[in-house]
């Protein structure tokens, strides 16, 4: 029963840390190794909002989301939209910015000091037996609720459709009248916000850490791959897999093979099924 | 007299002597060959007399650590810019081919002589297995993995306290003397250099450059693109782990620390900024970013922040890199014309 | 002419369907080749005469349907292997190696492990060095040996020569049978009636060839046996004459409210 809830819990986070990923990826294929820099760097600014500045709470979050989204989007506009479609630029483009910000933040003093973000709601509460805090039951709700509006918001809105016709098929969607380098930025901004409201759910649960970053792109990473490059459904399936993979090692072997359950998943993965779940990448057929 | 329609651009054209040096004709006179001998006996015989004239033992080591990287640098170069896979984690086989060594030394009491190649052949058929997965697919796939598996591997030494966790393997044999520690690894620089140099001019070569270019044509040839692939990683890796297993003899000990960022990133940036493609660019950008890095010692981690903001600056304005500079304005002049 | 009455065909395809997601490009596509023959292979824009050559060649994956090679089944197997057994093709959209000179494109095919078995293209590659034999072979299909071409970059030659480039390309392996993509496209007449004699020249040296073609004109002075496609599907197949007679292949080529209206106003 533990497995469940907990695999559960920890299913949600993964895929709250692989959608802004997954998003960027999807629309510009462009590999954003600075999530988790992002990440981090968003758990800061809320930090810094709420205790250097003193600011409510929910307004430093809405703050610090905006805040990350806006660098994200400013990050692609002028840095990464200059190496666009060179593939081997933009990776190391994005690893090199992605290192700057986290090494930064290493520099600048935020390590030792333990810096946390406080809990939304402090208590817990027993679901079938098994004890869980109300913060993680927040964060599986709202988990759920923002993979709900995303999908709404792709399927409904303007900008939500642009996003996904660019996702598909680019050449088609500029022929609509799309700007690709328009929503290209946006889909960077929004990515990178994702981070963001993924760093003021999880974070609370432990401290903010430069080293997570790390961790953190390598889990969005495995999910992405494992449910395949570009498809959000198969993003969130393989949240599942993997979270309750991770949970079932941790349970069953130790706390420590948590990482390498990340790391088989998507070494597997590639020998199995390159495309992933769900990938839309052919590898060979479409190019010839 | 310029009339107000003619307009000016500027043309490149070979030099004369670049010309004159095609092929045999370079022994026409000791003109021409020293046109084409000179650089390259600068290189060596620059490289063969710093230790000489380095000012103290401080940066005689220095010295020797910017070779090791120049080492990782150039296996970065040629995997990048001559098969097309872009490796985010040199750190992996650095610790590969260090732990190997390691291991080696205290666990079999094999001398250096003998573990460095050890190490070489067996720590780059361990990385080729390794990395073998993502080398049928895209490259992103290549950036991805090779990406984890440093951070992956800190992780796993750390968190089940093998091979010495987090206080590493200690007690490593060091060379006979510290003249012999720097000759061998100048002299296997040079070699790996000049040879990496050939090999790409050779039909072998001309087949990995093609894996970058143009792999459909490849395997309508009749050619395995994955087996190419697995060639040059393992070669590449081959270089990594030499440099990780000559590196825990000059310290001695060998941690966690071979799989840090460090490994990873410098290689790239001093690549970018010396000259990508030419695989001498790295090894120049090696020698002026490591003794930077020493200088930038107190700094602590804003080292890796500098090298990566100008790794992106580079990046983004597609700057040539020196030796690419470099070798443009020795083969070819430029001119304005009007037309 | 006997090796056309060969019993067994040298390339048996049957029953070959690609789906590309919800457009079916190919629907149960099955013909003969026999040996030495040269097949045309024809039909309009979209038909899937190049879907075709990518699932015997092995490039794409079949959704289903087999391919069989001197009775070997080589469906499923990847592309670099079915070249080494003897199968090679050019490409429509050409893939000549840019930035290496016209000579130094075919060492990366006499480096292929079949060129090695077999000796490369009259001999070279296992004796000699492949830059030489590279340049024969540019010689055999028409490049001017004792000219600059061979050595020019091939960023920087026209499109007749390097469409011989491509061929060159698939010679240096020593195939059985060669797959041209729509080679003469792209090419002036005068350039086609240079590819004349070259393809008449293959054939006398025993080479099974199938031509994927549009230039109707041309292909049939070299062939006499065509198949037609249209929408993935095979309409026909037989000589030129009775083809191009046949009331459904003109609709396919011209629209069947074409035909109709010709045939209303003749």
């Amino acid at each position: 029963m533990e497995i469940l809830v907990y695999g559960t819990i920890n299913s949600v986070m993964l895929a709250l840390y692989a959608l802004g990923f997954a998003m960027v990826y999807g629309v510009s294929r462009l590999p954003n190794f600075a999530h988790g820099a992002l990440y981090v760097l968003s758990g800061f600014i809320t930090w810094s909002f709420l205790n250097s500045l003193g600011l409510n709470y929910l307004l430093s979050i809405i703050l610090a989301m905006l805040a990350t989204g806006i660098l994200g989007a400013l990050i692609y506009q002028f840095v990464l939209i200059r190496v666009r479609g060179m593939e081997i630029s933009e990776i190391i483009a994005s690893y090199a910015i992605g290192l700057a910000i986290l090494e930064g933040l290493r520099w600048g003093g935020f390590k030792g000091m333990t810096y946390t973000l406080p809990a939304f709601i402090s208590g817990s509460t027993e679901i079938a037996g098994v004890p869980v805090d109300y913060q993680r039951l927040l964060v599986v709700g709202i988990g759920i609720a923002v993979v709900a509006l995303l999908w709404l918001f792709t399927h409904y809105t303007r900008i939500g459709l642009a996003l996904r016709g660019m996702a598909q098929d680019e050449r088609a969607a500029m022929m609509l009248g799309i700007d690709s380098d328009l929503m290209a930025v946006t889909a960077m901004g929004f990515g990178s916000m994702l981070a963001a409201l993924a760093a003021v759910l999880l974070l609370p649960l432990g401290n903010i850490v430069v080293e997570s970053g790390y961790n953190i792109l390598i889990l969005a990473i495995a999910v992405c791959v494992v449910g395949g490059l570009g498809s959000w459904l198969g993003a969130v399936l393989a949240a599942f897999l993997i979270g309750f993979a991770q949970i079932l090692t941790v349970v069953y072997l130790g706390s420590h093979y948590q990482m390498v359950v990340a790391l088989l998943a998507i070494i597997l993965t590639l020998i199995i099924k390159p495309s992933g779940l769900f990938g839309r990448q052919k590898e060979l057929e479409e190019r010839v | 007299m310029t009339l107000p329609s003619e307009q000016q651009r500027k043309e490149r054209i070979d030099r004369g002597i670049k010309i004159r040096t095609d092929s045999i004709y370079a022994m026409m006179s000791y003109r021409e060959l020293s046109y084409l001998a000179l650089p390259r006996l600068i290189l060596i015989v620059g490289m063969l007399i710093i230790p000489l004239v380095v000012p103290s033992m401080y940066w005689q080591r220095v010295f020797t650590i910017s070779c090791i990287y120049a080492l990782l640098a150039i296996s970065f170069d040629f995997l990048a810019h001559y098969v097309g896979l872009v490796s985010l984690g040199g750190a992996f086989f650095v610790g590969i081919g260090g732990y190997l060594a390691a291991i080696a030394n205290t666990s079999f009491g094999l001398p250096p002589w003998l573990t460095v190649p050890l190490a070489t052949l067996i720590g780059g058929s361990l990385c080729t297995l390794l990395l073998l997965p993502c080398l049928p697919l895209r490259g992103v796939y290549f950036a991805i993995v090779s990406l984890m598996y440093p951070l992956f591997m800190a992780r796993v030494i750390e968190a089940l306290d093998i091979l010495g966790g987090t206080d590493g393997i200690m007690g490593i044999d060091s060379f006979p003397n510290r003249w012999a520690e720097q000759y061998f690894l100048i002299c296997i620089l040079l070699l790996i250099l000049f040879g990496a140099r050939r090999l790409v001019n050779m039909d072998i070569g001309l087949v990995l450059r093609g894996v970058k270019d143009n792999d459909q044509a490849i395997r309508a040839s009749g050619i395995s693109v994955t087996f190419y692939k697995s060639v040059a990683v393992f070669l590449a890796s081959a270089m990594g782990c030499m440099s990780g297993a000559c590196l825990v003899h000059i310290y001695m000990w060998s941690g966690i620390s071979l799989f840090a960022l460090d490994f990873s990133i410098i290689p790239i940036a001093a690549t970018v900024i010396g000259g990508s493609g030419t695989l001498v660019g790295p090894l120049l950008g090696c020698l002026i970013l490591v003794p930077i890095s020493e200088l930038l010692r107190d700094f602590g981690t804003l080292r890796i922040v500098f090298y990566a903001l100008i790794l992106v600056a580079f990046i983004i304005f597609r700057s040539e890199g020196i030796m690419v500079y470099g070798q443009r304005k020795y083969h070819q002049f430029e001119r304005w014309i009007k037309f | 002419m006997d090796k056309i009455l060969n019993k067994e065909p040298i390339l048996k395809v049957s029953g070959i369907t690609k789906h590309f997601g919800g457009i079916k490009a190919l629907s149960d596509v099955s013909f003969d080749v026999h040996e030495g023959e040269i097949l045309g292979i024809i039909g309009p824009n979209g038909s899937g005469k190049t879907t075709v050559v990518n699932c015997i060649t092995g490039f794409v994956k079949k959704t289903s349907g087999h391919v069989f090679f001197r009775g070997k089944d080589i469906s499923r197997k990847p592309p670099h292997k079915i070249a080494d057994m003897g199968v090679a093709r050019t490409f429509q959209i050409m893939r000549p190696y840019y930035s290496l000179p016209a000579y130094k494109n075919l060492v990366i095919p006499l480096f292929s492990p079949r060129s090695r078995r077999t000796g490369g293209w009259r001999g070279g590659g296992r004796l000699g060095d492949r830059n030489t034999v590279g340049i024969d072979i540019l010689e055999e299909i028409g490049f001017e040996r004792d000219s600059y071409v061979p050595y020019k970059l091939a960023a920087t030659l026209p499109t007749g020569y390097l469409k011989r480039l491509e061929l060159a390309r698939c010679l240096a392996l020593k195939p059985e049978i060669i797959i041209c993509d729509e080679i003469f496209s792209g090419l002036s007449m005068s350039e086609i009636a240079s590819m004349v004699p070259l393809i008449e020249r293959l054939q006398m040296d025993g080479i099974t060839l199938i031509m994927i073609e549009h230039r109707l004109r041309e292909l049939f002075r070299v062939t006499d046996r065509i198949m037609v496609l249209n929408f993935g599907e095979k309409l026909m197949e037989g000589n030129p004459k009775t083809v191009m007679a046949n009331e459904e292949v003109k609709a396919a080529y011209f629209g069947s409210q074409t035909v109709q209206e010709v045939m209303d106003h003749a």
